[in-house]
C-alpha cells in the first residue's frame, strides 16, 4: 500500500508539472525559459507574473445614457420552499454539469492548481456568466435573481468547490458590474462576458493578515489628477494569474470601494499563492505598486452601501457553496458507512456513527435555508445584512464541522486522496474565510 | 418561488400572541416559577380568549389542535394551520413556556384527538382540556414497551398500569392513555384511550418539583381496574401489524414542530433580553464587520443567533411541508433535534455572558435556561430525534440501528 500511494502521488505530481509547463501563460508573459526552474516547485510558490495582458476593453462612453438596472422580482408574501421552474432547470443542468464534469476532474485539478481550460469553456456555455447580466445587455435574465445564483453555486459545489470557484469568478465581476456599473462601465465590459470567450476576471477583496476586516482595507486608492493610484496587496485572488479583468477593493479617503482595474496595467504582479484548498481556482497574490487608474474605474460611485452588499453577497455566495460541498461530504458517507464493517456489522449500526450522519443531514439543511433566506431577501429588496452573516457563521461553525466528520468517519480512509472527504476538509475551510472573489 | 420570511397574513396572529406574552404571561412568570403547583388562575381568562379566536376563525387554526396534516389540495402553495400553530406557540413561548404548557384545552391530548379521533369523539370532547400520557417508569423513549394493559370487558376496556410525566395531568379534564390491548403482539397493539380525570380507576399518586416549567404540574398516574367505554378508544381497534403504531407516533410528526417551536420561543426570550443588557454594557453587535475582530461577547451573541435562525427555519419547513401535505417526518424530527439542543444551548451561554445578572432571580435568564432543558427531552429525547433521522437516512430499522 505505501507503495502504491507514493506511485500515486509521483503521478500527480508530475502531471501537474505538464499541466503548467504546457500553459500558454508562460508564452504570454515569456517566462517559459527561466520558468523551467520554477517549475519543480509549481504548486508551492511558483512563477511571479505580470498580469494577464488579455484583451483591451475599448472604452465606451455613456453619453449619459441611465446605467441598466435588473429589476427586484416580485414580493411572494407566502413562505415557500419551491424553486420556481427555470430555478429548477438550471439547478438540475448545472447539477449534472457537475457531478458528470466537475466531480471526475476535481483530484487532478486539486493537485494542479489550476481548472481544465474546456471546463471552464463548457461552465461558460452553460451560461453561468450571463445570470447577473440583463437581457437588455445580452445577458440572460431580466430580474435580479441572488437565489437563482445561489442555486447554481450549490449545484457546482456539490461536484467541486475548487472548480466551482473557478466557474463562478467571472460571474462575480460581471454581476457587480451589471449591478452598479453606470452605463459606460456595463457598454465597455459586459458584452465580452455574455460573447463567446468569456474572459477570466476576478473580484479581489481579501488582503494577506490575520483579523482581516474587509471594511477596513490597507490596499489605497489616492485621487491622482482625474483618476486614482492604487497600492497594496490583495491575496487569495481567484485565477489571478489568467484573469484578464479585476475588481478590486481599496480604501479611497477613509471608506472601501470598488475600482475595475484591466489585468495590463503597468504596476500589476501576481504570485501564485495555493492554499489549503479550493486550489483548482488558482488562486494567486495580486501587488499593486502605483497603478494608475482612469476616474471612470470607479464602481458604483464610492457609495458605502454599495460596497456592504458587495461584501454580503459574497458572503452568501460561499456559504451556498459550504452548502453543495456539505450536501456532497453526506452522500458520500451514508453509503461508506453502511458498506463499512467493524465487530461484525455495519458501522452504521452504531450510534455513535449513525448520529454523526444525523447532525450532518441536520445541520446542512439549517444552514441551507439560512442561506436561502439571505439571498431571497437580498431579491425581495429586504436588508440582508444579518441574514448574509448568519450564512457566513453557519458555514464557518457548521460546514467546517461536516467536513471534518466526513473525514473522520471514514477514519484513516478519510485521510488518504483516494477518498475525496479530505478535500472536502480543505475546502470547507474557506467558506467560512474568504471574503468577495463571489457574489450571488 | 422562494421565500423564507413570516407570511403577512400571520402578522396579526403572531402579534396578539406577542402581546399575551407580554401583558399576560411575562408578569406572572416569576411567581409560578416561584410557587409550584399553584394553579396559575390568570389562564382562564386567556384560555377563555384563545377559544373565541378560535372559534372566530381569527387565529387561523392555531392552538393544540390546529396540526394536522391537511387533506390534499391542488391549489399551489399552502401556509395553513400547521404554520400559524407554531408561530403562535412560539411567541406565546417568548412569554412563558411553562405557562403555556399550563394553558386550559391546549394540551398535547387535544392534540392527539385532532389527530386520530373520529367525528363522533371530535364532537364530544371537543372543547375539553386533554393531557398525554405515554410514558411509564421502565418506558421512557421506548414507547412500544409500554406496560400499561387495556382488556376487553363487555363495553369496556379495563385499564391497568403506571404512567408518569403526564403534563397538566392534575388540571386536565382528560388525559389520553396509551396501553397496549395485547403485549404479545408488541407495539401494533397500542392503542390510546381516552379516560375521564375523574375516573375512579385513575389515580394520582404524585406532583413532581422540577428543575423548571415549574407553572406547568406534571404528575404520576396509577391506573388500577380503569374502565373506560369502548367508544373512547382513539382511531381504530383493530390490531394491525402494519399500520396501527405509525398512526400513534403520527401525532409526533405533527407536535414535533410545536415542541421545537417552544425552545425556538424560549431561546428568543434569552437573546433579545441579552441583547438589551449587552447594548446597555455597551457591547456593539457588527453583522458586517467579521466576527474575529469583534468583541468576544458580540461574536458569541452572532454564533447563537446564526444557530437559532437555523433552528427556526428547519421548523418553519417542518410546518410548511405540514401545510402542503409533503410527508415531514424527517424534518420533524431536524428542528425539534436542532432546537432542542440549540435552546438549551443558547439560553445557558445567556446566564454565562450575563453574569451575576444572568444567574440571579431578579432576571428571567436562569429560569429560560432551566425551561429550556425540557424541550430537548420531551417529545422524543434530542438522542431519539437523532435515532429516527439516522434511521430514515442509513435505511435502517430499528432492530438494526438500536
Amino acid at each position: 500500500m505505501p507503495m502504491s500511494a507514493a506511485d500515486n502521488a509521483m503521478g500527480l505530481g508530475l502531471r501537474a508539472l505538464n499541466r503548467i509547463a504546457g500553459s500558454p501563460l508562460l508564452d504570454r508573459v515569456g517566462l517559459r525559459g527561466p520558468a523551467e526552474k520554477a517549475l519543480y516547485s509549481a504548486t508551492k510558490s511558483g512563477f511571479k507574473a505580470a498580469g494577464a495582458a488579455g484583451r483591451t476593453f475599448a472604452r465606451v462612453q455613456s453619453n449619459g445614457k441611465p446605467a441598466s438596472r435588473l429589476t427586484t422580482g416580485p414580493r411572494n408574501d407566502l413562505f415557500d420552499l419551491k424553486p420556481s421552474d427555470e430555478q429548477q432547470m438550471m439547478r438540475e443542468s448545472v447539477g449534472d454539469f457537475a457531478m458528470a464534469k466537475l466531480r471526475p476532474a476535481a483530484l487532478d485539478s486539486d493537485a494542479a492548481c489550476a481548472a481544465p481550460e474546456d471546463l471552464l469553456t463548457q461552465a461558460n456555455d452553460l451560461g453561468i456568466t450571463m445570470l447577473g447580466v440583463s437581457e437588455e445587455l445580452g445577458g440572460a435574465v431580466t430580474e435580479r435573481s441572488a437565489v437563482t445564483s445561489a442555486l447554481v453555486s450549490e449545484a457546482l459545489a456539490r461536484g467541486d468547490m475548487g472548480l466551482a470557484v473557478a466557474t463562478l469568478s467571472p460571474a462575480a465581476v460581471s454581476t457587480a458590474i451589471s449591478l452598479w456599473g453606470d452605463a459606460g462601465q456595463q457598454a465597455t465590459y459586459l458584452p465580452e462576458f455574455v460573447g463567446e470567450t468569456v474572459p477570466a476576471a476576478s473580484l479581489a477583496i481579501q488582503e494577506p493578515r490575520p483579523v482581516f476586516d474587509p471594511f477596513g482595507l490597507q490596499t489605497k486608492a489616492r485621487r491622482s489628477g482625474d483618476g486614482f493610484t492604487l497600492t497594496g496587496t490583495k491575496s487569495l485572488v481567484v485565477r489571478g494569474a489568467d484573469a484578464e479583468l479585476f475588481v478590486i477593493a481599496a480604501d479611497l479617503d477613509g471608506a472601501p470601494a470598488l475600482f475595475i482595474t484591466e489585468a495590463g496595467l503597468k504596476g500589476i504582479t501576481l504570485q501564485a499563492e495555493p492554499a489549503m484548498g479550493v486550489r483548482a481556482a488558482a488562486t494567486a497574490t495580486l501587488e499593486l505598486t502605483d497603478v494608475s487608474l482612469p476616474g471612470h474605474a470607479l464602481l458604483g460611485d464610492a457609495d458605502p452601501g454599495v460596497y456592504a452588499d458587495c461584501i454580503r453577497l459574497g458572503r452568501i455566495a460561499w456559504a451556498a457553496l459550504a452548502v453543495g460541498t456539505s450536501q456532497a461530504v453526506l452522500d458520500y458517507v451514508i453509503p461508506y458507512v453502511n458498506e463499512r464493517s467493524a465487530f461484525g456489522e455495519p458501522i452504521s449500526h452504531r450510534q455513535a456513527v449513525a448520529f454523526k450522519i444525523a447532525d450532518i443531514a441536520t445541520e446542512l439543511e439549517g444552514m441551507r435555508l439560512v442561506t436561502y433566506r439571505a439571498a431571497s431577501r437580498a431579491d425581495q429588496g429586504l436588508s440582508f445584512a444579518r441574514e448574509a452573516m448568519q450564512a457566513r457563521r453557519l458555514a464557518a461553525t457548521r460546514g467546517m464541522q461536516i467536513g471534518s466528520d466526513g473525514v473522520q468517519l471514514l477514519g484513516g480512509h478519510g485521510y488518504i486522496k483516494e477518498h475525496p472527504v479530505e478535500r472536502w476538509y480543505r475546502d470547507l475551510r474557506a467558506a467560512g474565510l474568504y471574503e468577495g472573489a463571489l457574489l450571488v | 418561488m422562494i421565500n423564507l420570511e413570516t407570511p403577512k397574513k400571520f402578522k396579526g396572529l403572531t402579534d396578539q400572541a406577542h402581546q399575551v406574552a407580554l401583558e399576560v404571561l411575562r408578569p406572572i412568570s416569576r411567581k409560578y416559577d416561584l410557587a409550584e403547583h399553584s394553579y396559575p388562575k390568570e389562564l382562564d381568562m386567556l384560555a377563555a380568549l384563545i377559544d373565541g379566536l378560535n372559534d372566530s376563525g381569527g387565529s387561523q387554526g392555531a392552538g393544540a389542535a390546529g396540526v394536522k396534516q391537511d387533506v390534499a389540495s391542488d391549489e399551489g402553495n399552502r401556509n395553513g394551520s400547521n404554520m400559524a400553530s407554531a408561530l403562535g406557540v412560539m411567541e406565546t413561548c417568548w412569554g412563558d413556556v411553562g405557562l403555556v404548557l399550563s394553558m386550559p384545552r391546549q394540551g398535547l391530548g387535544n392534540s392527539a384527538i385532532a389527530a386520530v379521533a373520529n367525528s363522533d369523539q371530535l364532537k364530544r370532547f371537543d372543547g375539553r382540556w386533554a393531557a398525554m400520557a405515554i410514558t411509564e417508569p421502565e418506558a421512557g423513549s421506548d414507547s412500544a414497551s409500554i406496560r400499561t394493559t387495556a382488556e376487553e370487558d363487555g363495553d369496556h376496556y379495563v385499564l391497568n398500569g403506571e404512567k408518569i410525566y403526564v403534563t397538566a395531568g392534575e388540571r386536565a379534564e382528560l388525559v389520553v392513555v396509551w396501553a397496549s390491548l395485547d403485549r404479545k403482539l408488541g407495539r401494533a397493539a397500542i392503542k390510546s384511550f381516552v379516560v375521564e380525570r375523574s375516573n375512579p380507576g385513575l389515580i394520582l399518586d404524585r406532583l413532581e418539583h422540577k428543575l423548571g416549567i415549574r407553572a406547568s404540574d406534571t404528575v404520576a398516574f396509577r391506573l388500577e381496574n380503569c374502565r373506560v367505554p369502548k367508544e373512547d378508544l382513539l382511531g381504530s381497534p383493530e390490531i394491525d401489524t402494519k399500520t396501527s403504531f405509525a398512526g400513534v407516533m403520527k401525532t409526533f410528526d405533527n407536535t414535533r414542530p410545536l415542541v421545537a417551536a417552544m425552545a425556538i420561543g424560549v431561546a428568543k426570550a434569552s437573546l433579545d433580553r441579552t441583547r438589551e443588557l449587552l447594548e446597555e454594557a455597551g457591547i456593539v453587535i457588527d453583522y458586517d464587520r467579521p466576527v474575529t475582530g469583534q468583541p468576544g461577547a458580540a461574536a458569541t451573541f452572532i454564533e447563537m443567533e446564526s444557530d437559532y435562525e437555523a433552528a427556526r427555519l428547519l421548523m418553519m419547513e417542518a410546518a410548511w411541508m405540514a401545510d402542503n401535505t409533503k410527508p415531514n417526518s424527517l424534518q420533524a424530527s431536524m428542528c425539534k433535534a436542532k432546537a432542542g439542543r440549540m435552546g438549551t444551548e443558547i439560553a445557558l451561554r445567556c446566564v454565562e455572558l450575563c453574569g451575576s445578572i444572568g444567574y440571579g432571580e431578579g432576571e428571567l435568564l436562569e429560569k429560560w435556561s432551566r425551561d429550556a432543558k425540557i424541550l430537548d427531552i420531551f417529545e422524543g429525547t434530542q438522542q431519539i430525534q437523532q435515532l429516527v433521522i439516522a434511521r430514515q437516512l442509513l435505511g435502517k430499522s430499528s432492530s438494526e440501528l438500536r
